[in-house]
């Protein structure tokens, strides 16, 4: 077993995602198939490559420290589902 | 038995660019809620960040200026976790390849030296603000303000080389001090541009393992971290010594109580989930990038201390005082550039200027005179318009208004009296109201001499040219 279903609940949780137990038994499966590809992959010898970071051989795109225009408050605003006083308004979260 | 604390501090600086790290919205302190922000920073599906260049530069200086290595090539990482402050979901940051690492920085300890490691110096941006209204405890709902959220920070993680509350408020104020010198940081703390969290833990004295660990956050000042570590420290020692177990956790000083306290209902231990972020490609700083940055470090407190001593003749403790605040060393050369001596200069702003600020806790760069009129009221004293002793009270004046000393002086008609017959007159007077004093004088008692200069003073407000009259008063009573 590559990985276990309290493990796949512990991520799905991470990810605030509700999981049925049906779900949560289904994805146990189709995660540790996924993990024993990677088994596969790992028999070969990677030790001298650098890890891949990008898909692409670019460095360094940079823009210069200058102020654009803003979105105004209200487009800002917009998709909000609650808002007030320019605010986006959320549940209270103590951390 | 005797314990002994170690200490580490990570400080995020806020660093002094126009417009945030990703994206072109203002950094500006103070703006409207949500009104500098875009679908960049707000996490819109399908935008994508641009490094601002501006950022990596400040980055490198403060990493050479702490003697840091220049890593060549680093990658930005997503560190992922939900939160109201965080649009996307994650905030970028670095992980596995930081900016800079290795460096060390100085601080006083015990009248020596002392040289704490930097572990490493990484980028990252700001999340937003949460604003809860009302009563925080029965509040059911926060505000959310994004201004902030993607506003370039510094995060500079010490080793665990500090030992007390006092070395870590230390090291903040002489890091403080780098940064700001460096024009990378405005550390100004209590707008949170300096921001520091702390990792304590103690373990008897002579042991060298390290002991479980707390993390402190929400401390807003140096005295609030000195305050909140001293604190913690006691609170661990007493749970060490009643036979319990220090839990590592995160605690949240509370100022108004005086305590640090436990965040509630913390879910388990953070499990970022970071990976390098695709949207942003590496970070590549050639030689050539960090010898340039190198050679237009500008000057640092080190360096400044030393010039001030070596091309002002000032001894090392003026020296010490003026660089410990960069605003204050600037106003110093521009006093002397103004034309007033270096000694006289530093030991007027040394006692006055910093007594006043210090009286209103006010910063220098507020301070309402200017260095050419503090110049002025020099150039007063030096032509002898006034004396010494009434050039405080008109400095005194100046700073309460802000007003140029000559436009002082001329209105309360502070003048210094040079006119012989009118301090004349004055001895005379003092002479004749006090026969008593005259003759003890007369009799070899030569100390009331200190007396009758007083009192001449005073007759003339104070204003009586006080040379002219040590020199009457002693043919008179001679």
């Amino acid at each position: 077993m590559k990985i276990t279903r309290k493990e796949v609940e512990y991520v799905a949780h991470l990810a605030r995602l509700e999981l049925t137990p049906e779900e949560a038994e289904e994805f146990t499966g189709q995660l540790g198939q996924i993990l024993e590809y990677f088994d596969k992959l790992n028999e070969l010898d990677t030790s001298a490559i650098e890890p891949t970071s990008h898909a692409i051989p670019v460095v360094n795109a940079f823009r210069e420290d200058v102020v654009k225009p803003s979105d105004d408050q209200e487009t800002a605003l917009k998709n909000a589902p609650a808002r007030e006083d320019g605010f986006f308004r959320v549940p209270k979260i103590i951390e | 038995m005797d314990y002994e604390a170690v200490i580490g501090l990570e400080v995020h600086a806020q660093l002094l660019t126009k417009s945030k790290i990703f994206c072109g919205c203002s950094t500006e302190f103070g703006a409207p809620p949500n009104t500098h922000v875009c679908p960049v920073c707000l996490g819109m599906p399908g935008v994508l960040p641009v490094l601002n260049r501006q950022v990596a530069e400040f980055a490198i200086r403060a990493g050479l200026a702490l003697h840091c290595r220049i890593r060549e090539k680093s990658l930005f990482a997503r560190k992922n976790y939900f939160y109201p402050d965080l649009p996307k979901g994650y905030q970028i940051s670095m992980f596995e390849a930081p900016l800079c690492e290795h460096g060390w920085l100085e601080i006083p300890a015990d009248g020596k030296s002392k040289r704490v490691s930097i572990i490493r110096i990484h980028l990252e941006e700001d999340a937003g603000k949460l604003v809860h209204a009302g009563d925080f405890d029965s509040a059911v709902e926060s505000f959310v303000d994004l201004n902030r959220a993607g506003v370039p920070l510094m995060e500079i993680v010490s080793g665990p080389d500090l030992r007390s509350p006092e070395e870590a408020a230390e090291y903040m104020r002489t890091l403080r001090n780098i940064l700001v010198y460096l024009e990378v940081c405005d550390g100004n703390m209590e707008e949170g541009s300096l921001r520091c969290d702390a990792n304590v833990s103690i373990r008897p004295r002579g042991e060298e393992k390290f002991g479980t660990r707390a993390e402190l956050k929400n401390m807003n000042s140096f005295r609030h971290v000195e305050k909140a570590l001293a604190f913690e420290i006691e609170r661990q020692k007493r749970v060490l010594e009643s036979g319990g177990k220090v839990v590592q956790e995160t605690r949240l000083w509370n100022a108004e109580a005086g305590k640090t306290l436990g965040m509630r209902g913390k879910e388990e231990s953070h499990d970022y989930r970071y990976f390098p972020d695709p949207d942003l490609v590496p970070l590549v700083v050639d030689r050539e990038w960090v010898e340039r940055v190198r050679k237009n470090l500008p000057e640092l407190p080190e360096q400044k201390r030393a010039r001030f001593v070596s091309e002002y003749g000032l001894p090392e403790y003026d020296a010490g005082v003026l660089t410990a605040e960069k605003a204050l060393a600037d106003y110093f050369e521009a006093t002397v550039k103004a034309g007033v001596e270096p000694k006289p200069a530093s030991n007027w702003i040394m006692a006055e200027l910093l007594r006043e600020l210090k009286d209103d806790e006010k910063d220098v760069r507020d301070c309402p005179v200017r260095p050419e009129q503090l110049a002025a009221l020099f150039r007063l004293m030096k032509d002898g318009t006034i004396s010494g002793k009434i050039a405080k009270v008109v400095f005194s004046d100046m700073y309460k208004t802000g007003r140029d000393p000559a436009a002082i002086v001329e209105e309360k008609g502070l003048k210094q009296v040079t006119d012989t017959a009118a301090i004349e007159q004055a001895i005379d007077e003092v002479i004749a109201k006090n026969p008593t004093q005259l003759e003890q004088y007369r009799s070899g008692k030569t100390k009331v001499f200190g007396f009758f200069v007083g009192q001449v003073m005073k007759a003339t407000q104070g204003k009586a040219n006080p040379e002219l009259v040590n020199e009457l008063l002693k043919k008179k009573l001679g």
